[in-house]
């Protein structure tokens, strides 16, 4: 128990561990007109509950499953935050950690985590917006999440090693997460003209950053998969991605003996 | 050998990588101001401030200081937990 409060504690403390406030694909307070910012949070809510659920119900199972979505929680916080300068673009922007997330909790509780992370960002950051807070949900916590999970299930039944399945899961991720975001500005935003047409020049706009971020959260994904995989093998089995090591025919007989 | 080539390559791409950001001229904005700002303000609704502005001169950096400590305090506390030693023998 007391080990939960504390990485609760840490969960909240990391909120505020950072050193900017960066802004990349957040949607800034104000900018949604009222109705899109209550669509996008009646979209969004569902999915959120159905995280909650699915906490409730795999805490009940297995009560240290809390300390790795605290944990991850905080990362997801972290790397939404983290400011990256881009050379080829001349601009800085962030990845998203909801790949790397859904790899390791699966996407329903990368919902819950992105919600509290980005509640946070734009409660103490700037970061975002509260009136906004629905779409960045949608197109980081629900989008990013459940395209970099299947990217990576597809990849790994499709016999990609592990390595390259979670690199292709973190470029996706981040990609969809762009796309989502261009496509709720350009549905707000497009007004009489061409909503196509917008949503095509925002997308446009954001790919000379996106394009080498998005490589670069490929690589995070695929690093941190790598760091955690031998240590907490059990994450990944329990969401079925992974199948359990097989127990060794000696180590089964040194057992009997 | 091998751990000092890697040591030098991650060495060479690091001092790359800041010269190329200090020496390249542009402003490193977020993409929020460059793409999203930019289509917000178009469409005539730019970003309003936040309800609770906490960028107000060295306070921001305060609670960093303070978060910090606490959250590197507690994750260090809980790490052989989150993060168990491999175990070797599984090889």
């Amino acid at each position: 128990m007391k080990q939960k409060q504390l990485v609760y504690i840490y969960l909240l403390f990391m909120a505020f561990a950072l050193p900017s406030t960066a802004q990349a694909m957040h949607i800034s307070e104000g900018v949604l007109p009222p109705q899109w910012a209550a669509l996008w949070f009646i979209v969004a809510f569902p999915f959120v509950a159905w995280g909650l659920r699915d906490l409730r119900i795999k805490s009940q199972r297995d009560p240290a499953f809390k300390l790795m979505v605290g944990l991850v929680g905080s990362a997801v916080f972290v790397i939404s935050c983290m400011p990256i300068p881009v050379p080829t673009a001349g601009t800085c922007s962030h990845p998203c950690g909801t790949g790397m997330a859904a790899i390791l909790i699966g996407p329903t509780l990368t919902v819950v985590v992105s919600s509290i992370a980005l509640l946070l960002q734009a409660l103490f950051l700037s970061h975002g917006g509260l009136t906004t807070l629905g779409g960045n949900i949608l197109s980081m916590g629900i989008v990013g999440a459940f395209t970099g999970w299947a990217v990576f299930r597809i990849t790994r039944k499709l016999g990609l090693p592990v390595w390259s399945a979670a690199f292709l899961c973190g470029v996706v991720s981040d990609w969809a997460t762009y796309a989502t975001t261009s496509f709720e500005l350009a549905s707000a935003l497009h007004g009489t003209s061409s909503f196509l047409k917008m949503f095509a020049a925002i997308g446009a706009s954001f790919m000379p950053t996106q394009i080498p971020l998005g490589i670069f959260e490929g690589v995070i994904t695929a690093g941190i998969y790598q760091f955690i995989m031998p240590r907490r093998p059990e994450v990944v089995e329990c969401l079925g991605v992974e199948k359990p090591q097989p127990v060794i025919e000696s180590n089964k007989a040194e057992a009997v003996v | 050998m091998k751990k000092v080539f890697i040591g030098f390559l991650v060495l060479a791409v690091a001092v790359g990588l800041t010269f190329l950001v200090v020496r390249v001229t542009p402003k490193w904005e977020g993409v929020d101001d460059t793409v999203v700002g930019k289509y917000a303000e178009e469409a005539g609704r730019p970003a309003r401030r936040a309800y609770i502005d906490t960028d107000r001169g060295d306070l921001l950096l305060f609670f960093f200081l303070i978060a910090g400590v606490a959250g590197g305090f507690v994750g260090g506390y809980c790490f052989r937990e989150l993060f168990p030693p491999q175990k070797k023998d599984q090889a």
